[in-house]
């Protein structure tokens, strides 16, 4: 008896490595410091019903990018760790296995569970403040989204000392993440929580696209839309076609370990190459699911900072229209070296170079939009003109990339390695940050410290290159990706040295940023006019942080900035008849606990299945279903704002 | 002739269909019209693993021997037959007949019934002869693939029962009739994916 709940504790826990009881102790502390805080404070009962129980999309906006930057630290601890593991040959500071499983959840988080949330909370804060909508257009299947993303974001991390991480790379490819290669549960825990995440995504992608179908501002057009809510729309559209082939190669990878099928496998006529085929055919998409959108953010960040109408704004809008359709003919380009033969290889290296065209547009376009603009160079622009150069560079070596026989030489080496981080974390991480330090005031109503935003700012870019552009030369020079130390003389040791420099350099610029949240939390200053930056677009008329009905009279747009607009013919002294037009009642959605219980349902349904547990899994699958038919027979679903209401809390922002 | 005219009279009673009548349920038919896009891609994906997967039957059986000509000849014969009796509800619901629109709801709800039962026990009889998810890629293939949308047709099943108990607690009324529809609308989807699977699955294999 003693030796079956000994053998049990041994698989279930991961032992033997002192860091991952580091680990445990501090999960455990600070766990418990969070249920002391809340009872302490009596804040269980703020937390469920301001929090937990919230479809207001400002809302579930705020959580995502909080989880967004709790995200952004684990993978970065995950990354400090391998470059000291590798910042000289032979470093006996992480084993093999350990860093097999660290740079198999850095990639994945970092993906999924940091860029992916960005993305998504800063589509929520903006996206319909800028169309004029009073929320999104299934606001219960918001809750829900987020709630599967966080408890998939949970299920992972778990897997670290629990069960063991997955340990096959963030792209789990078969036949190695197959049962025969990968006994553990790590790798099961990678595909269950991707899949949660997945269902997640698909229900944005979906929400989002109906939102600004079908619910922009009377006069707002197509071609009057903001460029973000533009970029929104392609990213929408990537999601919609890209996520189904991920949910069903992970579906069959997950039937192959646990139902022992034949998908993947060597044998019995498996055909692993379907996976990687399906894999990418998703995730090559996925890079520009994350980028067009701070694509968006770019652009409205240069508009803003230069005083000026975005320059060539229908081509920017081509633009990112071409990039999501071609995104989905470029997948191949990931393995040129499987052997599909020159034809194949040429169309899809032809399809990825034509990729560099309309971003290229963009490009030009951003820096037009500056030229003889009146430039101020606050933090969100300080971001986005510290993209320019280093998408250049990225961007460059990816068409050295798409050069399919060169590929031959570059595959899997540190030059891609070094390319992919450039156009990530360059594009996406400073288009995330850029939209969080835009948008914080909206959120919050307080502005993020410029001092210690520029220190932050200045660690961070600095230490990017000094990072990333060493490994460009160790690809030359041979150095291949996920390998976990090296021998001396071959030449690397100084450049990795470097490497790692600049990855501290970045966790201290990261440190930073966090410091100076804190710092603004307590001394900020206060956002009262709701339009710090003078903006352009319909969410700077609203006061920081918006009603939640958003727009007491919902605007009628005539053109292109639409508050820009406003505020001129404000200025000429032009009014228009709706804004004195009396207050009518709103209409808004019931808060509801259910999305968060569905989503932990979710989560025990993945945990019992990592662990092949059915008889839980079945039960909490009834519940899933249960929960579906209680949503399905409630019909008392929204209330109504009376004009009374509406007035008393308008003219608490002055706003009558 | 009189019949062409009381169609075409019918409608101008009331031009909106009253699933549109409220502007939040045409927004949730206009979404799940897109989530449908998306479903369609999942088994798109499906059939293009099948397709890659079909002549790798291992040391297992072939199509020609496990697909059953009856059974699944059957099972096309009953899937659209309630695809037909699902629009009839539908015309009934537009017509404001109630009674009618929940009889052949009814209907529809029994024939989806029989063929999950018809599929089933194919599924049993393969599984009987040896011929398991576990046996070789292709039996892998063809049994998530014509299963992915069995588990749809059963979750139909279940899904249009409820809006059945829910008609009959609640009438017939814009919330109702939008429900009904995205139910026919789903119910339809799944009609045009077993065209796919009895052409690319059976009747290829039937040929191979």
């Amino acid at each position: 008896m003693l030796q079956n709940v000994e053998n049990f504790a041994s698989h279930f826990f991961v032992l033997g490595d002192p860091m991952i009881y580091g680990a445990d102790v501090s999960i455990v502390l600070a766990s418990a410091a969070i249920v002391f805080v809340l009872t302490y404070y009596k804040k269980w009962g703020y937390l469920w019903r301001e929090w937990l129980t919230t479809v207001d999309h400002k809302k579930i906006g705020i959580m995502y990018m909080i989880a967004t930057l709790l995200m952004l630290f684990r993978g970065g601890v995950d990354a400090m760790l391998m470059r000291t593991q590798l910042i000289m040959p032979g470093m006996p500071f992480l084993k093999a296995q350990h860093y097999n499983e660290i740079f198999t959840t850095h990639g994945t988080i970092m993906i999924l569970f940091m860029a992916m949330p960005g993305v998504f909370a800063l589509m929520n804060i903006a996206v319909p403040l800028q169309i004029g909508a009073r929320d999104v257009a299934f606001p219960y299947l918001n809750a829900i989204s987020f709630w599967m993303f966080f408890f998939a974001a949970m299920l992972l991390n778990l897997s670290f000392v629990i069960g063991g991480s997955p340990d096959a790379g963030w792209t789990s490819y078969a036949p190695l993440a197959g049962l025969t290669f990968d006994k553990g549960p790590g790798e099961n825990f990678y595909l269950l929580a991707l899949e949660i995440t997945g269902i997640g995504s698909m229900a944005t992608g979906i929400n989002f696209f109906v939102t600004i179908m079908k619910l922009r501002a009377p006069g707002m057009t197509l071609m009057r839309m903001p460029l973000f809510t533009w970029s929104i729309v392609a990213t929408t559209v990537i999601i919609i076609f890209a996520f189904p082939p991920l949910t069903v190669d992970l579906g069959l990878l997950l039937f192959d370990r646990l139902a022992s099928s034949h998908f993947f496998t060597i044998f019995d006529g498996g055909n692993p190459m379907m996976y990687v085929n399906m894999f990418w055919m998703w995730g090559h998409p996925e890079v520009y699911i994350v980028v067009l959108p701070a694509f968006g953010v770019f652009s409205e960040v240069v508009a803003t900072f230069s005083k000026k109408r975005t320059f060539g704004y229908a081509s920017m809008v081509a633009s990112l229209l071409a990039i999501a359709v071609i995104s989905f003919f470029t997948w191949v380009h990931h393995f040129f070296t499987m052997g599909a033969g020159p034809g194949v290889n040429s169309f899809f290296a032809v399809a990825t170079m034509i990729i560099a065209i309309p971003t290229g547009v963009k490009v030009f376009n951003w820096l037009f939009t500056m030229y003889q603009g009146r430039i101020r160079m606050n933090l969100p622009m300080l971001w986005a003109v510290a993209f320019i150069p280093n998408f250049a560079i990225g961007g460059a070596t990816g068409v050295m990339l798409s050069v399919a026989p060169a590929d031959y030489q570059f595959h899997n080496s540190y030059f891609l390695i070094a390319h992919f981080h450039q156009v990530l974390i360059g594009g996406t991480l400073f288009g995330i940050l850029a939209g969080m330090y835009y948008w914080w005031p909206k959120m919050f109503g307080v502005i993020l410290d410029e001092k210690i935003g520029r220190w932050a700012f200045w660690f961070f870019n600095i230490g990017f290159y000094v990072c990333f552009l060493p490994q460009y030369w160790l690809g030359w020079m041979g150095m291949t990706r996920r390998m976990y130390t090296y021998l001396p003389g071959m030449g690397w040791t100084m450049w990795n040295f470097i490497s790692t420099m600049g990855a501290y350099m970045m966790g201290t610029g990261f440190i930073l940023i966090v410091i100076q949240i804190i710092y603004s939390i307590l001394y900020g200053e206060r956002d009262l006019t709701g339009d710090p930056w003078d903006g352009r677009t319909l969410e700077w008329s609203l006061p920081s942080p918006a009603p939640h009905y958003n727009f007491a009279r919902i605007p009628t747009i005539t053109g292109r900035d639409a508050w820009w607009t406003m505020k001129e013919e404000q200025r000429k002294g032009i009014t228009h008849s709706e804004e004195e037009a009396p207050l009518k009642p709103i209409h808004m959605p019931n808060d509801s606990g259910r999305p968060f219980v569905l989503s932990v349902l979710f989560f025990i349904a993945g945990f019992a299945l990592v662990f092949t547990w059915y008889p839980l899994a079945f039960v909490a699958f009834i519940g899933i279903l249960a929960s579906l038919v209680m949503r399905s027979f409630e019909y008392d679903t929204d209330h109504t704002i009376s004009v009374e209401e509406l007035r008393h809390s308008e003219a608490a922002y002055g706003r009558v | 002739m009189a019949m062409v005219d009381s169609f075409i009279k019918a409608p101008s009673t009331h031009r909106i269909p009253l699933e549109y009548t409220h502007e939040e349920d045409a927004l949730r038919i206009f979404g799940f019209w897109i989530f449908l896009a998306t479903d369609l891609l999942l088994f798109a994906s499906l059939f293009a693993t099948y397709s890659v997967l079909y002549r790798h039957v291992g040391h297992g059986p072939g199509p020609l021997q496990i697909f059953d000509v009856t059974g699944f000849s059957a099972e096309t014969f009953i899937l659209l037959t309630s695809s037909f009796t699902c629009g009839l509800s539908t015309y009934s619901m537009h017509r404001g007949q109630k009674g009618w629109m929940m009889a052949w709801m009814a209907v529809t709800i029994l024939l989806g019934i029989s063929f999950i039962s018809f599929e089933l026990t194919e599924f049993v009889g393969d599984v009987a002869q040896g011929a398991t998810l576990q046996t070789s890629a292709f039996l892998s293939a063809f049994f998530t693939l014509v299963g992915t949308h069995g588990a749809h047709v059963s979750l139909g099943i279940g899904w249009m029962t409820l809006i059945f108990i829910q008609l009959a607690v609640h009438g017939l009324t814009a919330t109702t009739a939008r429900k009904a529809f995205i139910v026919s609308l789903y119910w339809h989807f799944l009609d045009v994916v077993w065209i796919f699977i009895f052409t690319i699955v059976y009747l290829l294999g039937e040929m191979s």
